[in-house]
C-alpha cells in the first residue's frame, strides 16, 4: 500500500525517531547504542590491559581524568580494577552483545524474514527498548556513587556482593530493568514468529536466523526470571539486611557480622547460573543465525543438513537450562551432582558441533565469494570451534580443578563470545548494512577491518590458554606478580597488552567505513544486492513503515540457490 | 501493509489472537520467577533443619485463609465479567469488574495489616530467614496483585470506552486481564499453604 509510506512521512520527529513504533526504527535504536557500549566496554578492558601489561605505571592520557578515588596519579588502585572487571563483563553481555544480537539484528531483520508488517505489540517492543535505556544509564552512573560501580565480579557472588559498596545495588536495579526489558522483547519475538508469518511461510522455511531467534527468545524468557528472584534475594539482603545469602557465624574484617544467618551462598550461584548458562547460548545462537545467513548466501548454494541445524538447535536450547552447574564443581556440592552435570554437559557440546559441521560442509563444493561479510562469517567457524572445544577439559570435573578461575577460562569464553560472537555482528553490520541505508560499506575499509581484527584478537587470547594453563588466576590485580608459578608467563602480559591496542586501532576502518559509507557509500542498484533468496530482500530499500507493499506469498524453503534448471542462480521464496 | 494481523481475530494454524499467546508466554516466565521463589524456599528450609519455625506459631492462619477465600471469589467474579460481555451485558460486567476490584483492594488491606501486625511485634525480614522469605515472596505476590487492580480498574473506568468501538477487542482485553488475574490467585493457592500451614 502506497498509503502506508505515505503516513511515515506525517509522523512527527519524536514519533519517528525517538518513541517509534517501528520495528526497524527501535532495532537501529538497539543498534547504536549497543555499539557505544561495546565501545565503552572495550574501553574499560584496555584501562584493564594496561594495569596487567605495566602494572602500577600511571595509565597514559586518560589517566589523570580517571579521579583521585579511582587512579591517584594516573596509578590504577585494586578497587578501581575491580570496578573495572564486573562492570566490562555487565556491559558487554548485557548492555552490549545480547541487545544488538536481540534488540537490533532481531527486531530489524525477523519481522521482514517472515514477511510481517512490524512485531506482533510494536507498543511493547518500544517499551522493551526504553528500559533497556533506563537498565543501561543505571549501570553506568553507578561509577559515581560512593565506593564506586559494582566490584564483585559479574556474577556477583555472595557474600562478598552482599557487603560491598553502594555500587552493587544499583548493578542489581540496572538488571532488574535489564531483565524486564528482555522480558518484554521475548515475549515479542515469540508471538511474532508464530502468529505473524506470511502465508506459506511454514516452520521448516524458516530462514535459520529465526530459528535462532525463536529458541533464544524462548532462553531469555525462562531463564532470565529466576536471576530476577535471585536479584529481589541480594536487594533485600543489602537494603533490608535479611541473609538469604549469608551462613551464620560470617565474620568481616574480623568482627562478626549483625545478621540472622541461616542463608546459602551456593543458593546465589544456582540461580545466578541457570540464568547465566543459557545466558552463554544467547550470545551464541543468533550469532550462528547471522551466520548461516551469509554463508548460504555467499556459497551460492543450500546449506547442508538445514532440517538437522534446526533440530540441534532446538535440543541445544533444551539441554542449557539443565548444565549449570558446571560453572559450580569446585563449591563443594558433591561428585554426584557433578556426575550429572559433567554428563549434561559433554551432550550438550553435540548439538553445536552439528550446526558447525553443517556449515563446513555447506562450504564443500560451494563457489565462495569472498566479501567482507563472508569474510567474518568464516572466521567465525574456527574461531568457535577453538572457544567451544577448549571448553569441554572446563565441562570435566578433574580438569576443572586445574582451570577454574584461571585466565584459561577467560580465553575461553572469549573466544567463543569476542572473534565468534562479535565477528559475527561484524558481519551482520557488513551484510544487511546495503538493506538499511541502501548503500554499500566500503570493500576495501572492510578488509582493512577483518585481517587485522582476525589477527590481534587470537594473538590476545591465544596466549591466555598457555597463562591460564600454567595455573595464573583470573580478577587478579597485578596479573600475578607476587606469585612463584606465574612467572614464567608474565611476560606474555605485555604482549596481550600490546596487541589489544592494535586491536582497537583494527577498530578505526570499521568506525569509519559505517559513518562514511551512510553518507557517501556506493547505492545498490536493486532491492536485493546480494542476490538472496529471503524475504528481507523483497522489501523496497530502506524498507518503508509496514515493510511490503504487499504481504507476500512463500513458495519454498530459505536457501533455494542454483537450482538445476532456474534461469538465475537464485529462487527467492517469494518467487512461485 | 499497516495493520498488523490477528490483534483480534484468531490465526487458524495457532488458534490464537496474539495477545494470548503474549500472556500465556508471559504466565510462562512468571511460573519461572515463582518457581525460582519456591525453589530457594524449599532450599533454605532444608539447609535450616529443625531450626525452621513452623509457619502457623509465626503468621495468622486465619486470616490467611480468609485472603484465599478472598481471592478465589474475585477470580470467579472475573470471568463472571468476561462472560458478561460475551452476553454483550455491559452493565453487569462494570458489576462484576467493579466487585473484583473491590475483593483486591480487601485481600490487599488484610495483608496490610498482616504486615503491620509483624512489624509491631518486632518482626522484620532481618529477623529470620523463614521472615525474610515470607515478607519477600508475599511482597511479590502483592506486587502483581496491586498491577492487577491497576489493569482491572483502567479497564473499568476508562479502558472500557473501547467497549463502543470495537467490542470483540475489548473483550479479548477482559480475557487476557482474567488470564494473569487467575495466575495471580494461583500463585497464592500455593503460597498460602506452604508459608501459613506447612
Amino acid at each position: 500500500m502506497a498509503h502506508a509510506y505515505h503516513d511515515s512521512h506525517q509522523q512527527s520527529f519524536w514519533r519517528k525517531y525517538i518513541f517509534s513504533t517501528d520495528h526497524k526504527m527501535i532495532g537501529l535504536q538497539y543498534g547504536i547504542t549497543a555499539l557505544c557500549f561495546l565501545l565503552f566496554g572495550f574501553g574499560l578492558m584496555l584501562l584493564m590491559r594496561w594495569q596487567l601489561g605495566y602494572p602500577g605505571e600511571p595509565i597514559p592520557g586518560v589517566g589523570k581524568f580517571l579521579g583521585e578515588n579511582n587512579a591517584p596519579g594516573g596509578i590504577m588502585l585494586p578497587e578501581f580494577y575491580n570496578q573495572l572487571g564486573a562492570m566490562h563483563g555487565t556491559i558487554m553481555v548485557f548492555l552490549g552483545v545480547v541487545p544488538i544480537l536481540v534488540g537490533a539484528f532481531g527486531n530489524y531483520i525477523v519481522p521482514l524474514q517472515l514477511g510481517a508488517p512490524d512485531m506482533a505489540f510494536p507498543k511493547l517492543n518500544m517499551a522493551s527498548y526504553w528500559v533497556f535505556l533506563l537498565g543501561g544509564v543505571t549501570m553506568l552512573v553507578s561509577f559515581f556513587v560512593p565506593g564506586g560501580a559494582a566490584n564483585s565480579g559479574w556474577t556477583s557472588y555472595p557474600p562478598l556482593a552482599d557487603i560491598a559498596t553502594m555500587g552493587q545495588t544499583f548493578w542489581i536495579v540496572g538488571m532488574v530493568f535489564l531483565i524486564t526489558s528482555s522480558l518484554l522483547g521475548a515475549v515479542n519475538f515469540i508471538a511474532t514468529i508464530l502468529q505473524l508469518r506470511t502465508e506459506g511461510m511454514h516452520f521448516m522455511r524458516f530462514p535459520f536466523f529465526v530459528w535462532a531467534q525463536l529458541v533464544t527468545a524462548f532462553l531469555l524468557l525462562l531463564a532470565f526470571p529466576p536471576l530476577e528472584a535471585a536479584g529481589l534475594m541480594q536487594f533485600f539482603d543489602r537494603v533490608f539486611h535479611t541473609s538469604f545469602f549469608l551462613p551464620s557465624g560470617l565474620v568481616v574484617s574480623g568482627e562478626p557480622l549483625q545478621i540472622s544467618g541461616g542463608g546459602s551462598v551456593l543458593l546465589w550461584q544456582h540461580l545466578f547460573w541457570f540464568l547465566a548458562h543459557p545466558e552463554v547460548y544467547v550470545l551464541i545462537v543468533p550469532a550462528m543465525g547471522i551466520v548461516a545467513e551469509i554463508i548460504a548466501n555467499n556459497i551460492r548454494k543450500p546449506l547442508w543438513g538445514y532440517k538437522s541445524m534446526v533440530y540441534s538447535l532446538i535440543f541445544l536450547g533444551f539441554m542449557s537450562f539443565i548444565v549449570w552447574a558446571h560453572h559450580m564443581y569446585l563449591t563443594g556440592m558433591g561428585t554426584t551432582i557433578s556426575a550429572f552435570f559433567q554428563t549434561t554437559t559433554m551432550i550438550i557440546s553435540v548439538p553445536s558441533v552439528i550446526i558447525l559441521t553443517c556449515l563446513f560442509i555447506s562450504l564443500w563444493g560451494g563457489s565462495i565469494r569472498f566479501n567482507t561479510p563472508m569474510l567474518f562469517a568464516l572466521a567465525f567457524l574456527p574461531m568457535f570451534g577453538i572457544g567451544g572445544l577448549t571448553g569441554l577439559p572446563l565441562g570435566l570435573a578433574a580438569p576443572d580443578i586445574h582451570l577454574h578461575d584461571t585466565y584459561y577460562v577467560i580465553g575461553h569464553f572469549h573466544y567463543v563470545v569476542a572473534p565468534g560472537t562479535i565477528f559475527a555482528i561484524f558481519a551482520g553490520i557488513y551484510y544487511w548494512f546495503p538493506k538499511i541505508t541502501g548503500r554499500k560499506m566500503n570493500e576495501t575499509l572492510g578488509q582493512l577491518h577483518f585481517w587485522p581484527s582476525f589477527l590481534f584478537m587470537n594473538c590476545v587470547f591465544m596466549p591466555m590458554f598457555v597463562q591460564g594453563l600454567a595455573g595464573v588466576s583470573r580478577r587478579l590485580y597485578d596479573g600475578g606478580q607476587q606469585y612463584a608459578h606465574a612467572q614464567a608467563v608474565l611476560p606474555l602480559n605485555k604482549m596481550i597488552t600490546v596487541c589489544a591496542f592494535f586491536l582497537a586501532l583494527a577498530q578505526l576502518p570499521f568506525i569509519i567505513n559505517l559513518i562514511w559509507s551512510m553518507f557517501k557509500g556506493e547505492k545498490v542498484k536493486s532491492d536485493n544486492p546480494w542476490e538472496s533468496t529471503t524475504l528481507e530482500w523483497a522489501t523496497p530499500t530502506p524498507p518503508p513503515h509496514g515493510n511490503f507493499a504487499k504481504a507476500p506469498k512463500v513458495f519454498r524453503g530459505p536457501y533455494e540457490y542454483s537450482v538445476p534448471g532456474a534461469s538465475k542462480d537464485f529462487t527467492p521464496q517469494n518467487e512461485s | 501493509m499497516d495493520n498488523i494481523p490477528y490483534t483480534v481475530n484468531v490465526r487458524e494454524d495457532t488458534g490464537l489472537y496474539n495477545a494470548k499467546l503474549g500472556i500465556w508466554l508471559f504466565l510462562a516466565s512468571e511460573v519461572m520467577l515463582f518457581g525460582a521463589l519456591f525453589s530457594s524456599y524449599v532450599l533454605l528450609r532444608t539447609g535450616a533443619g529443625a531450626s525452621w519455625p513452623a509457619g502457623s506459631s509465626i503468621l495468622h492462619v486465619h486470616l490467611g485463609a480468609f485472603n484465599s477465600i478472598v481471592l478465589l471469589i474475585s477470580s470467579m467474579t472475573m470471568i463472571l465479567a468476561w462472560a458478561a460481555l460475551k452476553e454483550k451485558n455491559f452493565p453487569r460486567f462494570k458489576l462484576n469488574l467493579g466487585i473484583t476490584i473491590l475483593l483486591a483492594l480487601l485481600f490487599l488491606g488484610v495483608k496490610g495489616h498482616e504486615y503491620a501486625t509483624k512489624f509491631e511485634h518486632h518482626l522484620f525480614p532481618s529477623t529470620s530467614t523463614f521472615m525474610a522469605i515470607y515478607f519477600l515472596m508475599t511482597g511479590v505476590h502483592a506486587l502483581h496483585i496491586i498491577g492487577g487492580v491497576v489493569v482491572n480498574s483502567y479497564f473499568w473506568g476508562p479502558g472500557s470506552k473501547m467497549w463502543k468501538t470495537d467490542p470483540e477487542h475489548f473483550t479479548n482485553r477482559i480475557e487476557i486481564a482474567g488470564l494473569y488475574w487467575h495466575f495471580v490467585d494461583l500463585v497464592w493457592i500455593f503460597l498460602f499453604p506452604v508459608l501459613y500451614l506447612l
